[in-house]
């Protein structure tokens, strides 16, 4: 066990729920959310939900996985560009690394992302699927 | 006095995930009869879960389809109860975390329900319960497994993965419920013991003496609390372990094959065991016409039953195509396993660390 726990349970809102910020001056949306727009200097943004729906932009394959994930390789980590403004790493799961293309619409879903080791908690988190 | 609300379902949502393996690569690894299997139990299929999905996160996603169906604000929801036997955690509740990630925390009260297959039932009895008291605004009863069979045991051949969940309301309901019943006894068919990897059961003991005998008494129950008869029903569902015993339960109580077969989805899903009677109420909701009536029969081993009576509303128009539907999950985008893949997925290969 790594005693991930603390910073797991704080990271929720948006692993969990997707929980992002919204700029109050821009319209852009942060995921995760930022206390200070980048070039503005804009502090004041509105809580939304990232859409769960969007397309890959990019993504590279993983063939010597880390420490954790050597089961699941090769496996693919891709950057998706959400509906409605937002934009996640993560990876694109329940298809062959083969198939994986660029823009490809994707849907998010709540997936098991590792284990604290043997004894340790579980760790859930957003993925994508192909739609 | 004023007339009481009909509480019953208000949204509800099936998760099955994309892997399968067939009867024939499973039964080629141990040497047995595929076609024996295929015509005794009519298994074909059955769904395996990815080995970054479990019992939580494919709750997750179904819960979260039968939101979006009943067009509900998630924080309303005021009880969450997973049924299932392969819960993540010996010790942590798979509710908490099923209702952090729908967005329900913390007004919110949860358990885990724990009875062989009958566990998912047991969720929706408890939920409408506690909506018809007035406790709660929305219930939501959750059955789920991602079930082991020891390899090479006749249970590898069935046990495989899925999810429905069913909110409960007493507002826009879209199948009000009208009747339950409950059948009981302490019949040891089927268990697993503490730290025991894999469940042992009773063999044929499984059969008459066990799933045949609870089911139909509480179907018998069930007809008797209501009233009604086979013929008053458009649709029937039942627990089923393999695609052989719905169809002989349900045919034993008078009803017919048009009235089952919508609602059998085992013999190309395998026994979702909490999830399997709630997947095939899914699957009955999803080409549901108001004024349907809908006969439910779940069953444990333990052993127990619960029973239900559904009447379709007008509120059920549109609703299917708001989320993914059971039988275009269960038919398509499918991806087939080897057995060597599918030992790895299901954790069945010791490895190093």
């Amino acid at each position: 066990m790594s005693g991930i726990t603390a910073r797991y349970w704080r990271e929720m809102p948006q692993r969990y729920r997707g929980e992002a910020g919204k700029s109050l001056s821009t319209g852009k949306v942060f995921f995760p959310p930022r206390l200070v727009e980048p070039g503005n200097g804009n502090r004041r943004f509105k809580p939304v939900k990232l859409e769960y729906t969007g397309e890959l932009l990019t993504f590279t394959i993983i063939r010597v996985a880390p420490s954790g994930f050597e089961k699941q390789s090769p496996y693919a980590i891709g950057i998706i560009e959400l509906k409605g403004g937002g934009r996640i790493t993560t990876q694109i799961t329940d298809i062959p690394v083969e198939n994986v293309k660029i823009g490809m619409k994707v849907r998010v879903e709540f997936r098991k992302i590792n284990d604290d080791g043997h004894e340790g908690i579980h760790l859930y988190g957003y993925k994508v699927v192909p739609e | 006095m004023p007339k009481e609300p009909k509480v019953g379902i208000i949204g509800y949502g099936s998760y099955i995930p994309r892997y399968r393996i067939k009867l024939e690569e499973i039964a080629k690894v141990w040497g047995a009869d595929a076609v024996a299997y295929k015509r005794g139990l009519m298994l074909y299929e059955k769904s395996v879960p990815a080995p970054d999905q479990d019992v939580i996160t494919m709750s997750v996603e179904a819960a979260r389809r039968a939101i979006v169906r009943a067009g509900i604000n998630p924080i309303d929801i005021g009880a969450v109860y997973v049924g299932s036997e392969s819960h993540p955690y010996a010790v942590k509740p798979t509710g908490t975390t099923v209702a952090e990630a729908i967005g329900a925390t913390p007004a919110i009260h949860c358990a885990d329900m724990e009875f062989a297959c009958k566990a998912g039932s047991e969720g929706m009895f408890v939920s409408y319960g506690l909506v018809k008291a007035g406790l709660i605004k929305y219930g939501l009863g959750i059955g789920a497994d991602t079930s082991q069979g020891a390899p090479g045991d006749a249970l590898e051949y069935s046990a495989s993965a899925g999810a429905a969940a069913f909110l409960f309301g007493a507002k826009n309901v879209l199948a009000t419920v009208d009747y339950t019943t409950s059948f009981m006894t302490d019949t040891p068919d089927f268990w697993r013991r503490e730290n025991a990897h894999y469940p042992s059961h009773g063999g044929r003991f499984t059969g008459d003496p066990a799933y045949f005998r609870t089911s139909l008494g509480c179907a018998k129950m069930l007809f008797e609390a209501s009233g009604m008869k086979p013929q008053d029903f458009r649709f029937c569902v039942f627990h089923q372990p393999n695609g052989k015993f719905p169809c002989r339960v349900a045919e034993m109580c008078g009803f017919t094959k048009k009235q089952y077969e919508t609602g059998l989805l085992t013999p190309w899903l395998g026994n979702t065991y909490s999830g399997a009677s709630p997947m095939g109420l899914t699957a009955i909701l999803d080409v549901a016409k108001p004024g349907d009536k809908i006969f439910m029969v779940s069953y444990g081993s333990g052993a127990g039953s619960d029973g239900f009576v559904y009447t379709v509303t007008d509120a059920i128009k549109g609703k299917a195509k708001l989320a993914p539907q059971t039988h275009p999950q269960l038919h398509e985008n499918k991806f087939y396993l080897d057995y060597g893949t599918y030992a790895k997925f299901r954790g069945k290969i010791r490895t190093a660390g």
